[in-house]
């Protein structure tokens, strides 16, 4: 970003002033917004294959949803979190963005946990991700959810190496406002999950 | 360096900062819109289509709250090409879920006419 900018088209005073850090954040928004794509064919074939269990246990007589709650209380509290760490970082508080960083960081890992004790479960029962094209369709959907969020707890990490060597600079300032979009755009996803998997699932 | 020339409720690429406040509102109004439709199907009281209904709505509902609330989307000229993709987005998801669903059942319809 420090790098001047020998531009073609430089008879433009105001390109020399351009707002790098907000294109960045924007052309991140641009791939959520393509990550939308990919969870929506996902939400696609399960809603297709939701009712081919093949003789495989049934989806109704698995879910539990106080289990369910719990997970999404987690995932919830840890949007709510990270909102409060950006906060922090509005106010320039290191202390604070890095404390609720870590809160976040550890409801994620709650929430990872969680979900996979459920995949061993189901798959035990006997409901694994190769026995139908139903559950094919719920392991891929909530499995790619589920690396979406390990990916964010990776990138929180990455966060923390640089903040500690770098501090509050703008470019942790445009990394954090990027993983921020992230996370919550990630809840927002887990929202339909509960809703279409899990509620309509067991109805 | 990145010169930020924005207003000081607005960061890089139109993200705008929030309050306290706003958070614990939209904390508080998700934490409702998740009770609502788990209470209805924990108790089953309702029968199934409300019941659907209901769920949808809520779920409607608290994408909309994480949108405003979190994501602190709004109608402002910073935004708009948030916005606009954002809604070209909701366009084709819409396409892509609908359109798949409608041509299965087709397909189902169909499969089953010939047996």
């Amino acid at each position: 970003m420090g790098t001047p900018r020998v531009g073609y088209t430089g008879y433009i005073e105001e390109e020399l002033h351009h707002d790098y850090g907000g294109d960045t954040v924007f052309g991140f928004w641009i791939y959520i917004l393509s990550d939308c794509v990919l969870f929506a064919t996902l939400f696609a074939v399960f809603a297709v294959l939701q009712n081919n269990f093949a003789g495989t246990i049934d989806a109704r007589d698995l879910f539990e949803l106080d289990y369910v709650l719990a997970e999404t209380g987690l995932l919830l509290t840890s949007s709510f979190t990270f909102g409060l760490a950006v906060l922090s970082a509005n106010q320039k508080s290191m202390r604070g963005l890095v404390g609720w960083l870590m809160v976040t960081f550890g409801l994620g890992t709650g929430f990872l946990y969680m979900e996979i004790n459920e995949f061993i479960h189901f798959t035990h029962e006997g409901a694994a991700a190769w026995s139908s094209g139903a559950w094919s369709a719920f392991y891929a959907l909530i499995g790619t959810h589920g690396l979406h969020v390990f990916a964010g707890m990776l990138w929180m990490l990455v966060l923390f190496g640089l903040l500690f060597k770098e501090g509050l600079s703008e470019n942790n300032i445009v990394r954090l406002m990027c993983l921020s979009l992230f996370w919550h755009f990630l809840d927002i996803i887990w929202i339909c999950v509960f809703s279409f998997v899990y509620l309509m699932g067991v109805l | 360096m990145a010169h930020v020339q924005t207003e000081n409720t607005h960061g890089p690429g139109g993200s705008a900062h929030g309050s306290l406040s706003e958070y614990m509102v939209g904390l508080s109004l998700s934490i409702i819109l998740t009770a609502i439709p788990f209470a209805i199907v924990m108790s089953g009281s309702l029968n199934e289509t409300t019941s659907i209904v209901l769920i949808l709505l809520c779920a409607v509902g608290q994408v909309m709250v994480q949108l405003v609330f979190f994501l602190h989307m709004n109608t402002s000229s910073e935004q708009m090409w948030n916005s606009v993709s954002a809604v070209f987005v909701i366009l084709l998801v819409m396409i892509l879920i609908v359109g798949s669903v409608w041509i299965m059942q087709h397909l189902n319809h169909n499969m089953l006419m010939g047996h």
